[in-house]
């Protein structure tokens, strides 16, 4: 990368970073009623940074992505019961049946629910992704929107997971306040951990990699890039810090059920898209940006529109992807590109130099 | 599952239902999907609010039914409202969209899709609706099939309105516009074509289809606001497996969905009937994908 | 002198027309090799089915004895035939040392490589490169604000960090402003001579193609009309007639 104009913005964003950290550690005691709305923003940026991965960084616009939230949930549900007990009883109580978890039994099955989450679904992410990579473009946005369509749907019907009234989670050992901030400390580290984790991935040769794919995928393909692997670990990452956040969300939600919980396809499957290109896709602090705002909107408009802030939201939806789809971000780079490091290097090579001084 | 599979072989006739049954609401699925493959052809937009659009076709009737006229008098009416709706909505977002990458027209016709939704939410509430028609209901085979006129009646609709879409595409002047920009709209602007206004036309003319099919299902089916996505998802699936411009192609694939979907939700019950039509559209995918594999090509 | 692709007997049809008929040619490792032809003769074509870019009818296409005419694109490409294109493709929203970077061979590249960041010396490499084909200066400016010409270039530093074994170059000087023309030839010998690298090469313009190829082979209405040092095809008096449209 450049120098130029590398120090300023390396500078916002060790700001920007310390000012995210300072904020999430104080939050949920500054503002203790709003520690469910405050963890649902961590998700939220969540979402967004892992969509670009795929959306942004790699020109595949998956409208599917929120699959795999769900299935962390469940997989995490799964795991967390059957340590215990039997599955198949279990769900078919629906929640009738209450098992004391002990508090050790309690919290090595959820750690083991999460790493099972996020490790199942890279892998699923892997198979998934060798059936739909052949597909572009529209084909792509289309099919990966209706499998998570479907998944809802399959899992609903599905009674071993108990179908379509859900699961009841494990009940956490201990008062409503400690899990609370258990949770919302839970989405905070989750978030920062996919952030530092996708800024360290930025940094070399993943993310050109990536890049070119977006930019002229069959021209990566005549240079001998193995498109398919970037593609498979692209969306196998996005897949492990989703499923994570799936397992986390399941067990601060307590209750989780296919169509509205576990794979809201058309709501948060559809916001995840809207956060990063409100903040500007391809960019790591566009989603992060994006969400914020976004998130911000919505909780906004929930209090205050009564029952019109779908429509409102649409709305915002339509006029982010028709009129503003640079975003914030991609808006500031057009405006003040040189703070982007897009200059000419007036420096000669050493090599001129020389030359130069030769014909003199 | 097996008992009802068993049960189709035990009872040929109920083949003979299902069969009906599927073909008769295929027809009306065709027709949205040949709309949707007009608006993909002509100007590149998919539009995703393709469902929506036919679901407030069918809200139009179901007002007429609650002022007491015949809901089939609402086609027309339906159309012509729903004509100007279309043209509304491509002055205010269509047009934006038509130069511009294919997921920008995705996503804004979800978004579009998703304020048609909400806002017949608001007005008609979340309930199941449907316009009564008042039509009996035939039995063949001595009473073990039955099989409600209005089918029929909107069968014959949906054929006379394709076949008057076909009979316009190629004589009208405006017809030939639009087929001449669906083939290169470079050279039809050059010829002196305004391309603008032949978008326009064909995507109010697609929302005008639309409502037609919303006015036939409102009254074979029901409607509901959030309805409308999985009537998108089935354009996708036709006009996917049949391939732009061919015609006798969506009519087959339209079908053949409509009976696919009957069958799969009388074998595996009818909460995986919109998971059939997902998983059809993977199936079409994955075809595609090997077809072009073999030609070292992707879908694209 | 070894060969390095081998074509044979090579047709390829688009439906009824027959772009290419039974070619059978040779590119021998260590030269420069020129493919001529009018519009239409079939050369991007043949550079399009020895590449992999879609499949042939009938024939076979071997690159150091091995057969890779089923094999796909990439696979190819990681062998080291690596082409450019006639309409230049570079990353355009990437600035150059990315898209040089890019370009950095990944043949024998194991998986964990995949998040590394980029050496000083690849970096380095990837500088001395853009020096080589005039472009150091612009080397932040994102691609796609070149201009079409040093796109070209561009196009050209990328494939050679590639370290490919043989280049097939798609009418390298079309569109070039003609002042640079040979500045061009001389790179594009230098390639040769200094980066061993074998170049196959698609020309229009008859000045450069007799001055750069040891030898030339010509097609015409998608048949191999005729082979020979540049002497010898300035001579052949089918070869002329193809051009001036006679039969």
């Amino acid at each position: 990368m450049t120098a130029i104009g590398k120090k300023r913005r390396s500078t916002f964003s060790i700001l920007g970073q310390l000012a995210i950290l300072v904020f999430g550690v104080a939050a949920p005691f500054l503002f203790p009623a709003y520690t469910f709305q405050i963890a649902m923003l961590w998700i939220m940026i969540l979402f967004a940074l892992t969509w670009d991965i795929m959306g942004g960084q790699m020109g595949y616009n998956s409208l599917g992505n929120i699959l795999f939230f769900g299935a962390g949930m469940y997989i995490s549900a799964v795991v967390q019961i059957a340590i215990v007990y039997d599955v198949a009883e279990y769900t078919a109580a629906f929640g009738a049946i209450k098992i004391d978890f002990t508090t050790a039994q309690y919290f090595t099955g959820f750690a083991l629910g999460v790493i099972m989450a996020g490790l199942g679904c890279a892998i699923f992410a892997a198979i998934f992704g060798s059936m739909v990579f052949g597909l572009r473009g529209p084909y792509f946005a289309i099919g990966t929107l209706g499998v998570a369509l479907a998944a809802g749907e399959l899992v609903g019907g599905w009674d071993y997971v108990g179908g379509g009234s859900g699961i009841s989670m494990p009940v956490y050992p201990g008062d409503v306040q400690p899990r609370a901030l258990f949770f919302y400390f839970l989405c905070f580290i989750s978030a920062i951990a996919t952030f530092m984790f996708l800024k360290w991935v930025y940094s070399g040769r993943f993310k050109t990699t990536i890049n070119a794919i977006r930019d002229d995928e069959e021209k990566a393909e005549a240079m001998g890039i193995h498109t398919t692997r970037y593609k498979v670990v692209a969306w196998g990452i996005a897949a492990f810090f989703l499923g994570i956040s799936g397992a986390i969300f399941g067990n601060m939600i307590g209750f989780i059920e296919p169509l509205e919980v576990a794979f809201p396809t058309i709501t948060l499957g559809i916001f995840m898209v809207v956060m990063s290109l409100l903040g500007g896709k391809g960019t790591l602090w566009g989603p992060v940006l994006g969400a914020t705002l976004f998130h911000l909107f919505k909780e906004v408009t929930w209090i205050y529109l009564l029952g019109w802030q779908w429509v409102a939201l649409g709305t915002l939806i339509i006029v982010n992807v028709v009129f503003f789809q640079q975003g914030i971000l991609g808006w500031a780079q057009d405006k003040w590109p040189e703070w982007f490091g897009i200059v000419v290097d007036e420096k000669m090579s050493a090599e001129q130099e020389t030359a130069r001084e030769a014909a003199q | 599952m097996w008992d009802n599979i068993s049960l189709l072989i035990i009872a040929p006739l109920l083949n003979v239902q299902l069969l009906l049954d599927g073909v008769l609401i295929g027809a009306i699925f065709a027709l949205a999907a040949y709309g949707l493959a007009l608006v993909w052809g002509v100007t590149n937009v998919k539009n995703l609010a393709q469902g929506d659009l036919v679901i407030m076709g069918g809200y139009i009737a179901y007002v007429f039914t609650t002022l007491g006229i015949h809901p089939i008098l609402a086609l027309p009416v339906a159309m012509v409202l729903m004509f100007g709706f279309g043209w509304l909505i491509y002055r205010l977002i269509i047009s934006h969209v038509i130069e511009r990458d294919l997921f920008t027209s995705l996503l804004a016709t979800f978004g579009l899709a998703l304020v048609i939704q909400q806002l017949l939410n608001l007005i008609f509430g979340p309930d199941v609706q449907i316009a009564e028609s008042g039509f009996d209901i035939l039995f063949l085979f001595g009473g073990q099939v039955t099989l409600a006129e209005i089918k029929l009646v909107a069968l014959v609709l949906a054929g006379v309105l394709a076949a008057m879409i076909v009979f316009f595409m190629k004589t009208s002047r405006m017809g030939q516009a639009i087929r001449a920009t669906a083939q290169n709209a470079r050279a039809a602007k050059i010829m002196g074509i305004n391309t603008d206004r032949v978008y326009a036309f064909t995507f109010a003319m697609n929302a005008a289809i639309c409502g037609a099919a919303g006015v036939l299902i409102s009254m074979i089916w029901v409607i509901q606001p959030f309805f409308g996505t999985s009537y998108s998802i089935r354009s996708f699936v036709i006009v996917t497996a049949a391939g732009l411009g061919n015609l006798p192609g969506v009519i087959v694939a339209g079908l053949g969905l409509g009976a696919a979907e009957q069958f799969s939700g009388f074998v595996l019950g009818a909460e995986f009937q919109q998971a059939t039509v997902v998983g059809l559209l993977v199936l079409v995918l994955i075809i595609r994908q090997l077809q072009m594999r073999r030609q070292r090509r992707v879908v694209s | 002198m070894t060969s390095m692709i081998e074509v044979s007997g090579v047709s390829k049809r688009f439906g009824g027309v027959v772009a290419n008929n039974q070619i059978s040619l040779s590119v021998p490792s260590g030269r420069i090799t020129g493919l001529i032809g009018p519009n239409g003769s079939g050369k991007t074509t043949l550079f399009n089915s020895i590449v992999g870019f879609h499949p042939i009818d009938e024939g076979s296409i071997t690159f150091e004895g091995k057969e890779i005419s089923k094999l796909r694109v990439p696979q190819i490409a990681r062998l080291g035939l690596l082409r450019t294109f006639q309409q230049t493709r570079i990353y355009g929203k990437m600035n150059c040392m990315d898209n040089m970077m890019i370009s950095v061979p990944q043949r024998r590249m194991p998986l964990s490589r995949m998040f590394v960041k980029f050496s000083a010396e690849m970096l380095e490499r990837a500088e001395a490169i853009l020096e080589f084909v005039g472009l150091y200066q612009k080397r932040y400016l994102p691609a796609g604000s070149l201009s079409f010409g040093q796109q070209k270039l561009l196009e050209f530093a990328m494939a050679l960090i590639n370290e490919p074994k043989i280049l097939l170059l798609d009418e390298p000087t079309a569109g070039i402003n003609p002042t640079l023309i040979n500045g061009l030839i001389d790179r594009l010998r230098r390639a040769n001579e200094e980066f061993g690298i074998t170049l196959f090469v698609i020309e229009h313009n008859m000045r450069v193609i007799m001055n750069l190829a040891d030898n030339i082979y010509c097609l015409a209405h998608g048949e191999m009309l005729a082979h020979g040092n540049p002497g010898d095809i300035q001579n052949d008096k089918r070869v002329i007639d193809a051009y001036l449209g006679a039969h």
